[in-house]
């Protein structure tokens, strides 16, 4: 399958890309690795008329930390944030959320910003995004503003990202010492989550189980008056509404958000 | 566009069309066909080169995104007439029936020795989840990369 035509320009700094949004309005779609946005392509599932390359723009790329924080730029693929040190020592849910994607070629292109800004819900990044309690930095003609894990994504596959402005960065906070737990239900190794649940800190993240990923706020509440795990993963599916589809049913993946949950809890490794 | 790109080695500049996917143009515009093209959905990696040393499955890769980059197919990976090792350990363990995701297996193996020269055979497994095989079963090709490994302390692409 081939795309359908488009113009390619090669972005050289943010400014750069800055500019050519400005010049291409909603016409345009940022590049970075590709790996959701081409396969759309190929599927004519998009058809942007330009795309603006923003995978090699050097700012973009590479984990630092900034006081207690890591900064991830959001050109940095998979396979760097899952090998960073950085990361695995500070953040060592994103590294290992990082490590989940796909096989071993996706997370060599697949960048975290690209993932973020993609917003499948069922898809690891975003859940971890939401799990650590991190923040997406962005830039836009008018400068730049940060938006919590809890506010970027707005819907299936919908972010606040404007068609002019750029995901730069993601931001999370450092913390060593926090245990963590992962899970995720699929069908076929390598595939989305058909459930997934990220929980550190006292937080609980979900995949899949509504349009954006969520947080298990019942059963976090519960945790923080004292809950064991098996208690408060019982709580795990309290107001949501997954999809009900071929791969699973409603009832089921509220199931499957309760077990996953417990086991991510009692798994807490740190 | 014109785009400038290192391939096996040489040097090249082609005129191509933005949606040029970077199989396409490895098989029809410099004539190597060994990177195939299974699922073209970036499940399969029968398209599998390195790119700077790093395999990536070329069915989801632009040709223009690998502007001044080194990509190295199959074809590349022999010297002076010498299989790579793990060409060689393929062979020599029998590392394939049909043939047909073999050249995207090999060039995993190779991305794969590169980033863990010796790795256990559940990291071989993992870290070549992203080769579907229909014929193997994927015994024989798990044991060629764990003798390719054993053979050869120095992995390199």
């Amino acid at each position: 399958m081939i795309p359908a035509p488009f113009e390619y320009v090669a972005a050289s700094s943010v400014g750069h890309a800055l500019d050519l949004l400005a010049e291409s309005g909603d016409e345009a779609k940022l590049l970075a690795g590709g790996h959701s946005l081409l396969p759309m392509m190929k599927l004519r599932l998009a058809a942007p008329s330009v795309l603006i390359d923003i995978g090699r723009i050097p700012e973009l790329a590479g984990v630092r930390a900034d006081g207690d924080e890591l900064v991830i730029g959001a050109a940095t693929c998979h396979a760097d944030v899952a090998g960073s040190d950085l990361v695995r020592s500070q953040a060592p849910l994103l590294a290992h959320a990082a490590s989940q994607v796909g096989d071993p070629q996706i997370r060599h292109r697949g960048t975290i910003g690209g993932s973020l800004a993609h917003a499948d819900p069922a898809a690891d990044l975003p859940m971890a995004l939401a799990a650590l309690g991190g923040v997406t930095v962005i830039t836009g003609p008018g400068g730049t503003r940060t938006v919590a894990a809890g506010e970027f994504f707005t819907g299936f596959f919908e972010t606040v990202l404007e068609p002019d402005e750029v995901l730069t960065a993601v931001r999370v906070p450092r913390a060593p010492d926090a245990a963590w737990g992962y899970q995720k239900f699929v069908r076929r190794a390598n595939d989305w989550a058909i459930v997934g649940v990220a929980a550190t800190g006292g937080r609980i993240a979900l995949a899949n189980m509504g349009p954006v990923p969520l947080r298990a706020r019942a059963a976090e509440q519960a945790l923080a008056e004292g809950a064991g795990p098996a208690e408060a993963a019982a709580l795990a599916a309290e107001g949501t509404e997954p999809v009900d589809d071929i791969h699973a049913g409603r009832a089921y993946r509220q199931h499957l958000a309760r077990v996953l949950t417990r086991r991510a809890l009692e798994a807490q490794v740190g | 566009m014109q785009v400038k790109l290192t391939v096996n080695g040489q040097a090249r500049s082609d005129d191509v069309e933005p949606r040029l996917l970077l199989v396409h143009y490895l098989r029809e515009r410099c004539g190597l066909r060994a990177a195939n093209v299974g699922c073209d959905t970036t499940s399969c990696g029968a398209c599998t080169v390195l790119l700077n040393g790093r395999s990536v499955k070329s069915c989801t890769v632009l040709t223009v995104q690998a502007a001044g980059q080194d990509v190295t197919t199959a074809e590349g990976l022999a010297e002076d007439g010498e299989m790579h090792p793990v060409q060689a350990a393929f062979r020599a363990e029998h590392g394939l029936q049909c043939g047909f995701c073999t050249p995207g297996m090999v060039m995993a193996a190779v991305g794969l020795l590169a980033e863990n020269p010796h790795p256990t055979e559940s990291e071989v497994r993992s870290g070549l989840e992203g080769n579907f095989c229909r014929c193997t079963g994927y015994h024989n090709i798990v044991r060629a990369v764990l003798a390719a490994a054993d053979a050869n302390p120095e992995i390199a692409p």
